[in-house]
């Protein structure tokens, strides 16, 4: 690789971080999970029965936030009046085969597999897929600008619900 | 026999055994008395676009093949190979000019007819005369404005009898379009760990909004600009046959057609276009109707189309007497733009389906509910009373339930459940 073509962040910057957001998340510190996304930042999780890159503008999905919306998830998921997730479930993201896809003029595009495991009321539900990541970095550090969740699962059974964030 | 369902009309309650959500044998005697005769939902006619489209959709714990054939008949087929019983079709969904199964190789038409098998030599020259080795097609398979059903009792009632009052309603929701709805691409498939009939209530339940999805208003308010303002307030109907609808105003947008201010002044002017046309077509009445009313419709016993902040249509069956599967789709006009297509799915996803602001909380409340039964020797009815003393039922009492628990108690009592 020339060095022109060096990424200046490098796949271990992005696992790094990716692994950081996992544990806001396992942790359920959602007010400082938003603050890695850009202000015109998008959070999809597709349908499972559509293409990997289909569109929310004519696909129906399971969730499809711009920036707005992703705020109030945020601030809907903090209150005891979200009933699906009060009293709060166990989460634990594993993340892994973590890649760069590219990494050009300040955007870098990076995928990684997830397993997400949600324990709750005796049961473990377990979500299965790869992440797409838009990445920008900034003075601050790396910052989302799209997370896209994919699932690898025939329809959400037996989890009947995404009511907590992949 | 014990009864599962108390009404006292002096007293105006109505009580129903919370047995009826937990003992497999109601759930044989529901698939006996209701699955086997009532009309279900398979799909819409705009899911098979094309000629030689087909879907495979689990009805009623059978696979039916969806199909329009060559000449742009649909059909409704058993989706088992008339030979040794293999699956033919093992695709959800494609386009196909025949179907062959990869056990021994026969091959059908979309229309189901045996057009040939391998060693056709070795059967008698007039085999399959009689079309015994066709695909099987369902016993009944007809549809209303696109919408297409299917029945296992060849001596039902026609559709549009069964149907009865809900045309009505489902000629609203088709009027919507001028040149026909269309399901969008992308099905919600998900699970519900509580008895169907969980979903039956909460589908057309006006009363539990405020509480459950007190953090759906939350985020209406927060838009920019905020609700609309009209009060949440309607009527509840029996329509009978087991089915009912609310129809109420609701202080969401609706891309057809009630805009907020959150859409800002392109949308102002695509949902003025939208609703000056449905003048031009109905007149001011009835566009009003279509426009500003919200439609919970339920169609006995498992389909739910939701005209609200956007058009769904949802089935659902039992699997186990605490476990559902739950199908639910988007339906848009064929005909509408870019932005109204993109609103619209927006607006499905801040209520509705596994990942919206709602949909989770009454997953929750119905899973709640099936974990209150484990108490039921003790505690053991669930009341549905509400508004019976009224003369007009509001859109947050109770009749709507009632009308399905009485056409659903009809159809369980002739099972002779002890």
């Amino acid at each position: 690789m020339g060095a022109a073509m060096k990424p200046t962040v490098a796949r271990i910057d992005v696992e790094e971080f990716l692994f950081r957001e996992a544990d806001l998340l396992d942790e359920w510190r959602l007010p400082e999970w938003l603050e890695l996304f850009t202000d015109d930042a998008h959070y999809y999780v597709p349908s499972t029965d559509v293409a990997p890159d289909a569109s929310p503008d004519n696909n129906l999905f399971y969730i499809a936030d711009d920036r707005f919306r992703l705020g109030e998830r945020v601030a809907r998921l903090m209150k005891r009046t979200a009933h699906a997730e009060y009293p709060r479930s166990k989460l634990r993201h594993l993340v892994s085969n973590v890649r760069l896809v590219s990494a050009a003029e300040g955007e870098i595009r990076a995928k990684a597999s997830f397993v997400v495991f949600r324990a709750k009321d005796g049961v473990m539900d377990q979500y299965v897929g790869s992440y797409r990541y838009r990445l920008v970095a900034s003075e601050a550090g790396l910052r989302i600008a799209e997370k896209r969740c994919n699932l690898d699962m025939d329809g959400l059974r037996p989890q009947g619900r995404i009511s907590f964030i992949l | 026999m014990k009864p599962i369902m108390l009404v006292n009309r002096s007293s105006t309650t109505f009580k129903v055994s919370r047995r009826a959500f937990v003992d497999p044998a109601i759930l044989r005697a529901e698939q006996s008395t209701i699955f086997d005769h009532s009309w279900l939902y398979l799909g819409h006619a705009s899911e098979l676009a094309k000629d030689g489209d087909f879907v495979v959709r689990n009805i009623a714990h059978r696979s039916i093949l969806f199909t329009r054939d060559t000449k742009g008949k649909l059909h409704a087929l058993f989706n088992t190979c008339a030979h040794r019983g293999a699956q033919v079709c093992r695709e959800k969904k494609g386009n196909a000019k025949s179907f062959q199964c990869f056990y021994h190789g026969w091959v059908y038409g979309p229309d189901g007819t045996l057009r040939n098998q391998p060693g056709q030599e070795c059967y008698a020259p007039d085999f399959n005369k009689d079309g015994s080795a066709n695909l099987t097609p369902v016993a009944r398979f007809e549809g209303y404005k696109d919408f297409w059903f299917i029945c296992f009792d060849k001596n039902a009632p026609a559709l549009s009898d069964y149907l009865g009052k809900t045309k009505e309603y489902l000629d609203i929701v088709h009027d919507q379009a001028e040149t026909g709805l269309m399901v969008v691409g992308g099905t919600q498939e998900y699970a519900i760990r509580a008895n169907w009939k969980l979903l039956t209530e909460n589908s057309i339940d006006g009363f539990h909004a405020a509480t459950t999805h007190a953090t759906y208003f939350d985020y209406v308010k927060n838009m920019t600009g905020g609700l609309v303002k009209v009060a949440l307030e309607g009527s509840a109907t029996d329509l009978g046959n087991g089915h009912a609808v609310l129809e109420y105003r609701a202080p969401w947008g609706r891309p057809i057609a009630q805009w907020i201010p959150m859409w800002g002044e392109e949308g102002k002017r695509e949902l003025d276009r939208i609703y000056h046309k449905l003048v031009a077509r109905f007149g001011k009445e009835r566009a009003d109707r279509i426009a500003l009313s919200n439609r919970n419709l339920f169609i006995f016993p498992n389909l739910i189309i939701n005209d609200i902040m956007a058009l769904t249509v949802r089935t659902y069956y039992p699997m186990a007497p605490d476990y559902m599967q739950v199908n639910a789709w988007a339906l848009a006009p064929k005909e509408e733009t870019d932005w109204s297509r993109k609103f619209r799915l927006s607006n499905f996803l801040e209520f509705l389906g596994p990942g919206g602001f709602a949909t989770p909380d009454d997953v929750e409340a119905l899973e709640q509910c099936q974990r209150g039964f484990q108490n039921m020797k003790e505690a053991g009815w669930n009341d549905i009373s509400k508004g019976m003393s009224k003369a007009a039922q509001s859109y947050d009492d109770e009749s709507q339930m009632r009308a399905f628990w009485t056409r659903w108690n009809e159809h369980v009592q002739t099972a002779g459940v002890e």
